[in-house]
């Protein structure tokens, strides 16, 4: 039945099963899409928006879009990219983001797709703003500096670790994550260094203590290859049909 | 001396002329020349003009993120900030002794940076003064003149430059900006496929090396009253040495001998520097003058950098380089080791002393090791001190208990050199400038001093060389009365 129901992306057909999303279909295709915050092992949250398609002539967010016969998909256009460009311009203008010094780069999902999609200045003013560390807990710092507000690390502590450490709070330009605590500070929480919520983020927010730089430059996540290679390395493939086995490093 | 020439008594009634930006100098700096009605100096300044602030904004990171941020003071030698931040941290993690692959591969990696960064001074940013001669048409004075009339020279100049780049690549990552090097030791070892594609080459490098040192001394040579006598002072010096003696680019205790040659002290374990060095501040510069405590302010000043440690150390561990050590200090009664000009000739043993210790490495097998970090006792504060091309260098962090840092102080080998590199430009200025009307090819002398030290003041400051020259002189009322512009590679107008 599966074999039957296609959309067209970039007008090639890509296979779908009912359930599907095109950002899941797609990427189960071996065609990738550029993304942030959706994580093939949650649920998707459409709040980047960085992979946004135009479909039926609509934009819309792929990983939140239902995979439909005969949809016709927009996504590797000039056009598509630039607006992609854009938001990723703007979370690079928003937090303080210092690659050359930073310890997860190279590792860094943001500084990946900034290079895949030709990111080459933030484009806005940089916001600048005052984000001291949380080095309170003994083995995590929290570096609230490189947050692009992806929630991954909300939802796996949450869904994952049953903890709930983290949230995000204000509106708007002034969200921002929290300790989801009464101190707001690491230290007071139950996470720990295996959870969930420190895997999975993709920027250098949650990072493990005194680990730095010891790995070297050339067996870095995206040295050998572009994030679009590696995306597709790291999907969930038809024939798994289950949790994908990449994903447990995957940030 | 030339104390004199620092504060002019009455500064309102002279006439003031800026050196800005310097060229063929990394970093922002000037000078500043105030002259009397009869174009007499009666002022010199070199002035850092820009705060870089890596003291400040370091605070409050964590501790191991120091090595691979700190590097960004400097675009020609990172690996010395990379090295003499990550010693100061191997102190914080209660790395006390590294083990032998590590020691190693850092030791290969600032070789390579000392290769690199003394190639680039010597044959880019000086070799034009020297070669074309001071005064000479400024339209050729630069590499691309080199290139044409030095085709060989040039070359080779750009291929030392190369193989310490690769060697810096192999080591730290990267060949700018690496992360080799982390508290406690280095992320990666040296392949044996990566040490063979070194190997292949260093012969030819070391021959380089030792045809650069005659290149040097015969400049010299041909010119030995100019070079002896350009910018001279004597100075107090300070080096790193090794425990016996030797010149150690990478470790060591701390020596000094005052201006005749007397040792003031010796072995000195970096650790509490402190007690030996302080820092003054002036209120016309940006950047610190340290002096050596026991001497006080006045008289404690010193020189760091090649013409210092040349000097300074009984020998040199490996054999053409010491040869050429010996055979420079006793050059001309030993004047040349004591000449401002003579810093390039010294400059160019040291290069051949780290090629010579590149091959030793490379025939190490301790490269290859698998041992790379490691840790003890944690403490508070850590104190790195290396060698870095121009100088000595010193790091010094306090950690807190969350290995977050909340202070940090850099003395930079520029900033030691401050007070030296002032001397070197008021000599000059007395020497050459001193009522005569001033010129592009006059004013020339004043930065041919400072590259003499310093292509690069980027540890206090950061835009890249090779900037426009904009002289101007002004009235006592600041009027401008006669400006010489230099754009680059225009000639002047």
């Amino acid at each position: 039945m599966s074999d039957s129901q296609h959309f067209l992306l970039d007008g090639e057909e890509v296979p779908f099963t009912p359930g599907q999303t095109v950002m899941q279909a797609a990427l189960s295709a071996g065609r990738y899409i550029p993304h942030l915050c959706y994580h093939p092992e949650f649920k998707p949250h459409g709040s980047c928006k960085v992979c946004t398609v135009k479909a039926g002539g609509r934009t819309a967010a792929s990983c939140t879009l239902p995979a439909q016969s005969g949809l016709e998909v927009e996504s590797a256009t000039e056009e598509m990219n630039a607006l992609r460009r854009t938001l990723v311009q703007m979370l690079f203008a928003e937090g303080n983001h210092f690659c050359p010094s930073c310890e997860k780069s190279g590792n860094c999902v943001l500084q990946a797709l900034g290079y895949d999609l030709g990111v080459t200045n933030a484009g806005f003013r940089h916001l600048f703003p005052d984000r001291p560390v949380d080095a309170s807990h003994p083995d995590l710092l929290l570096d609230f500096n490189r947050c692009i507000l992806c929630e991954l690390c909300v939802r796996a502590s949450c869904e994952v670790d049953g903890k709930c450490v983290f949230s995000l709070s204000g509106r708007g330009i002034d969200k921002h994550l929290i300790v989801n605590n009464a101190s707001g500070r690491l230290e007071d929480t139950d996470i720990a260094l295996d959870d969930k919520a420190v895997a999975v983020c993709p920027v250098g927010v949650i990072l493990k203590k005194r680990v730095g730089f010891a790995l070297p430059i050339g067996q870095r996540r995206y040295d050998a290859r572009p994030i679009s290679a590696q995306a597709l390395e790291d999907a969930p493939r038809p024939s798994t049909q289950g949790p994908c086995n990449a994903c447990e490093d995957a940030p | 001396m030339s104390a004199d020439l620092e504060s002019a008594q009455h500064p309102e009634t002279l006439r003031r002329v800026a050196i800005e930006p310097l060229s063929r100098v990394e970093g922002h700096g000037k000078v500043t020349l105030l002259l009397d009605e009869n174009d007499h100096i009666r002022q010199v300044r070199l002035h850092i003009v820009e705060f870089r602030g890596f003291e400040k904004f370091i605070q409050g990171r964590p501790y191991w993120e120091a090595p691979v941020m700190v590097q960004r003071l400097c675009g020609i030698c990172p690996v010395s900030h990379h090295l003499a931040a990550s010693k100061a941290m191997d102190q914080i993690v209660g790395a006390s002794q590294l083990t032998p692959t590590a020691e190693k591969l850092r030791r290969l990696m600032h070789h390579g940076q000392m290769l690199q960064s003394h190639a680039l001074h010597f044959f880019h940013l000086s070799s034009p003064d020297l070669l074309f001669g001071f005064d000479s048409d400024v339209a050729k004075r630069n590499i691309v003149g080199v290139i044409e009339a030095y085709p060989e020279v040039a070359k080779q100049g750009v291929l030392l430059r190369k193989f310490g780049q690769e060697v810096i690549r192999l080591t730290a990552g990267k060949r700018v900006h690496g992360t080799g090097s982390v508290p406690g030791g280095v992320n990666k070892n040296l392949s044996r496929e990566e040490r063979d594609f070194l190997l292949k080459d260093i012969y030819q490098i070391i021959a380089w090396s030792r045809d650069a040192v005659q290149l040097a001394r015969r400049l010299f040579e041909q010119n030995r009253e100019l070079y002896n006598a350009f910018g001279r002072f004597e100075a107090h010096g300070l080096s790193l040495v090794r425990a016996d003696g030797a010149m150690d680019l990478y470790h060591g205790g701390l020596r000094a001998r005052d201006k005749g040659g007397e040792t003031l002290f010796d072995h000195v374990n970096y650790d509490h520097y402190w007690e030996r060095i302080l820092e003054e501040v002036k209120p016309w510069s940006y950047m610190k003058f340290p002096y050596l405590r026991e001497l006080g302010p006045e008289q404690g000043w010193y020189r760091v950098g090649p013409l210092t440690r040349v000097g300074l150390c009984d020998f040199i561990p490996t054999p053409f380089a010491d040869q050429e050590r010996r055979s420079f200090l006793a050059y001309d009664a030993g004047r040349a080791a004591g000449a401002t000009l003579g810093t390039h000739w010294a400059r160019m043993i040291e290069m051949l002393h780290s090629a010579e210790a590149i091959k030793e490495l490379l025939h190490d097998n301790d490269l290859s090791g698998d041992a790379l970090v490691v840790s003890g006792a944690r403490q508070e504060r850590g104190v790195g001190v290396i060698e870095a091309p121009r100088g000595t260098l010193i790091h010094h962090y306090r950690v807190d208990e969350d290995d977050v840092i909340v202070r940090a102080n850099l003395i930079v080998s520029t900033t030691h050199n401050n007070q030296a590199m002032n001397e070197a430009i008021r000599q000059v200025a007395r020497q050459y400038l001193d009522g005569r009307k001033l010129t592009e090819g006059l004013l020339n002398h004043i930065e041919v001093a400072i590259r003499a030290f310093d292509p690069c003041l980027s540890c206090a400051t950061h835009a890249l060389g090779k900037m426009p020259l904009v002289v101007e002189l002004l009235d006592a009322e600041g009027a401008t009365v006669d400006s010489l512009i230099r754009s680059v590679g225009c000639g002047e107008r």
